[in-house]
């Protein structure tokens, strides 16, 4: 790992800008080399004016995330699939 | 996710360079151990300056405790350590993140291994399990620079007196003799001694520096814990 990388934990408050869920324990699947891992072990880079999250196997971009004033852009096209978890319904 | 304010209503100095700021932040929504908050300070010029906090307190804890060790050149903890008074206001946002966390309810053996300030999240743990008279055997092995340097020095040996508790010290860089405990890294040798068996299964937390975070997981992964039972805090190579 990049000494300048973090967990994908790290990433989880401005993720949970746009996500309404706590997308850090929602499994991706890299659509590079198809690892499947918790976005919180995704390794994250925050020095960028945005943030980064790369596969952990393989490197790929997974996930970027941009922000501004009162908007957000985010960049998902390093992933094939997104499993998140709900609660019971009911 | 909304910005709070934070009131400082107590510091606690907890070593050299460690404070603990206790907070009053009304409408806090509650927190699991292990979670963390992102901390917003604002200059007069409107210069805005974010990092990231482990909580240090159990969940259901009157205040929000934040232990912060200060990085000389940083933006935000030299102030967090030093500057901060009580009264003074900040904002905070959180609790975040669902996967770095503890919440005591199944009886499953848990391994807490911290290096330097990644002992806060896991203190937090040991702290909860305290307080729901958790039967999860819990082991805690901590590795800090020099006795000086050990964060919730008065703490550890209360929480280790609790059942079902044990924490072990490792220091890297003490040279007084007076020192009687472990000396050096957490290593292969030290997880299989004082960690669990992979047959347990046991639910291993690891949080601190990057190469700290780098070498453990991947001793007990080479030991035969499964990847997906070690879950990971890092802090970045400074700590900051």
């Amino acid at each position: 790992m990049n000494p300048a990388s973090l967990d994908g934990n790290a990433a989880a408050g401005d993720l949970a800008d746009v996500f309404a869920f706590d997308v850090t324990t929602a499994i991706v699947t890299c659509a590079t080399c198809h690892h499947t891992q918790a976005v919180a072990t995704l390794h994250a880079y925050l020095q960028a004016p945005g943030t980064v999250l790369r596969c952990s196997s393989c490197d790929a971009v997974q996930i970027r995330l941009v922000r501004a004033a009162q908007r957000a852009w985010l960049d998902l096209r390093g992933i094939n699939m997104l499993e998140v978890q709900l609660p019971p319904e009911g | 996710m909304r910005w709070l304010v934070a009131t400082i209503a107590e510091t606690f100095v907890e070593t050299a360079r460690t404070t603990t700021l206790r907070l009053d932040v009304p409408s806090w929504p509650g927190h699991r151990a292990g979670q963390h908050v992102d901390v917003r300070l604002t200059a007069e010029d409107g210069y805005q300056a974010q990092r990231s906090y482990s909580i240090a307190s159990r969940p259901g804890a009157d205040r929000l405790e934040l232990t912060v060790v200060r990085i000389d050149d940083g933006e935000v903890s030299p102030y967090l350590t030093t500057d901060a008074e009580v009264g003074d206001q900040f904002e905070v946002r959180g609790p975040i993140g669902g996967w770095f966390v503890w919440d005591g309810d199944d009886g499953t053996p848990v391994l807490l291994v911290g290096g330097g300030s990644g002992v806060v999240p896991l203190v937090a743990m040991m702290r909860h399990h305290a307080r729901v008279d958790s039967v999860a055997p819990m082991r805690l092995l901590y590795s800090a620079r020099s006795a000086d340097d050990v964060i919730f020095r008065d703490e550890l040996p209360t929480l280790a007196a609790g059942a079902h508790r044990e924490v072990t010290l490792t220091l890297t860089r003490e040279t007084s003799p007076a020192w009687s405990g472990r000396r050096g890294h957490v290593n292969a040798e030290l997880l299989a001694e004082l960690g669990w068996p992979p047959s347990v299964r046991a639910h291993c937390f690891v949080c601190g520096p990057t190469p700290f975070v780098e070498a453990v997981s991947g001793a007990l992964v080479d030991l035969g814990h499964e990847a997906a039972r070690v879950k990971t805090e890092r802090f970045g190579p400074t700590g900051e």
